[in-house]
């Protein structure tokens, strides 16, 4: 019974992760603009990737692994967000007009 | 036409660079001119500007035909021209992706079956290797035994020619000469360039960096030292401590990292370790050769300090792509370090 409670668990989590990878793909392709784009992409980076590890270290009863599992999340957490920033700190600084693609607050 | 400054070649030639005059319409105006001073009487004068206006009209004539048939060529080569273009295009990709696929799939053909023992890779090579290889090199990492033990010379080579690539890039990229911790003129102008584009100063950067610099730098010296057990080795542990330094670099910028990482040391690190790694392997080779016993215990295989030499090479291997990748990102953006 608990194992079958793990493996649906697992396959629910893996399945969710691989939806947002997908979403993230498409978006990619269908949106026009960076940020746009960025945004789809990263969103994969960050929840898809966290459900597969969770499901990944659900799946492996084992400290040793669940350990990786929480060390690689750790590490995508701090520098996926962090390099998705300067692209689009980079984009806001070359882009000439930026306000032709958004609505754009000034102070 | 009025000719100014047409006394030297300079002048000439900077004259018909901005458009203003060309030698050929010098040349045809002293031609019609001095027809014109030949042709004194009236009559003559008449009859030439006749035949100069039709000359005129047959040039425009010309040019209106040339006009038509260029328009006619482009209406070609937007409508049929690029349909048989396409079609010209497609056939030829089809042919030679075929052809490619014809020619790889008869060669995997003709392979011998996967996993046969007579298959010409299990020679007395690599089963030399699979048996002596940790009685004779001491490592439980084959390939570093292989790299660093029996073919070291060709290791040698690669850190050379990375030697000599990092060598060429400060040759051609570097920026002024400035004294030890100061920055020259030019680098601070190089700097003052490109203050748009580089994340300078960016909190998030900087939070971020400051977490995982020094994990990246461990996580490079753990693969350099534990090279001859694990998998890993000198390049690819010197490849991540590079990694690491760049983050670094960009995070915090020239100052902070030149406070321990100097264009000094740099040239230290890229130089010392290729003669120490030249040095050992001299002596291995030397007391190889003429049947001396070496001298150098390969300790109980698995240990951290076993295998011989394989351990400080990797770590010259490692300092050596260390500095490489630092110095070709430092001298490519910013002419310096």
């Amino acid at each position: 019974m608990i194992e079958w409670i793990r493996f649906g668990l697992t396959a629910a989590l893996i399945a969710g992760g691989l939806f947002f990878f997908l979403s993230g793909v498409v978006g990619q392709y269908r949106f026009r603009y960076v940020l746009n784009r960025m945004h789809a992409a990263s969103m994969g980076d960050t929840l898809g990737l966290i459900m597969i590890m969770l499901g990944l270290s659900i799946s492996h009863n084992d400290g040793f692994v669940i350990a990786k599992c929480l060390i690689t999340c750790l590490f995508v957490l701090l520098t996926s967000p962090t390099a998705s920033h300067l692209i689009a700190r980079l984009e806001i600084a070359t882009n000439e007009h930026p306000e032709k693609e958004m609505e754009l607050i000034r102070k | 036409m009025t000719k100014k400054n047409d006394s030297t070649f300079k002048s000439r030639f900077m004259s018909w660079l901005s458009g203003e005059n060309s030698p050929l319409d010098d040349e045809l105006e002293s031609i019609v001119s001095g027809e014109e001073e030949a042709g004194l009487d009236m009559l003559s004068f008449e009859r030439a500007e006749l035949e100069e206006e039709k000359l005129e009209l047959r040039r425009d004539k010309l040019l209106l035909d040339e006009v038509a048939e260029s328009r006619r060529m482009h209406l070609w080569a937007k409508t049929k021209g690029a349909k048989w273009l396409n079609v010209f295009y497609r056939t030829t990709a089809f042919i030679l992706c075929a052809a490619i696929i014809f020619f790889l799939l008869s060669t995997v053909v003709a392979l011998p079956p996967f996993g046969a023992e007579d298959n010409p890779y299990n020679n007395e090579v690599s089963q030399r290797y699979i048996e002596q290889g940790i009685p004779e090199t001491g490592a439980v990492n084959f390939v570093a035994g292989m790299i660093l033990d029996y073919r070291a010379f060709d290791t040698f080579g690669e850190s050379t020619v990375l030697f000599v690539a990092s060598c060429g890039v400060i040759f051609l990229l570097k920026l002024g000469d400035h004294a030890p911790g100061k920055p020259s003129k030019a680098m601070l102008e190089a700097e003052y360039d490109d203050r748009h584009h580089e994340p300078k100063n960016d909190g998030i950067l900087q939070f971020a960096a400051k977490f995982l610099t020094p994990v990246i730098l461990l996580f490079g010296i753990y693969i350099v030292l534990n090279g001859h057990i694990s998998p890993g080795g000198g390049f690819s542990g010197g490849a991540v401590m590079g990694a690491g330094l760049i983050l670094y670099l960009t995070a915090f910028g020239f100052e902070k990292t030149r406070r321990f990482f100097t264009y000094k040391m740099t040239r230290w690190i890229s130089v010392l370790p290729l003669l120490c790694y030249a040095g050992m392997k001299s002596y291995s080779f030397f007391t190889g050769a003429n049947h001396i016993p070496g001298g150098v215990p390969l300790g109980t295989p698995g240990a951290i300090l076993s295998s011989g030499f394989i351990l400080p090479l990797n770590i010259c291997v490692g300092l050596i792509v260390m500095c490489t990748m630092y110095t070709f990102y430092a001298l490519f953006r910013k002419g310096g370090m």
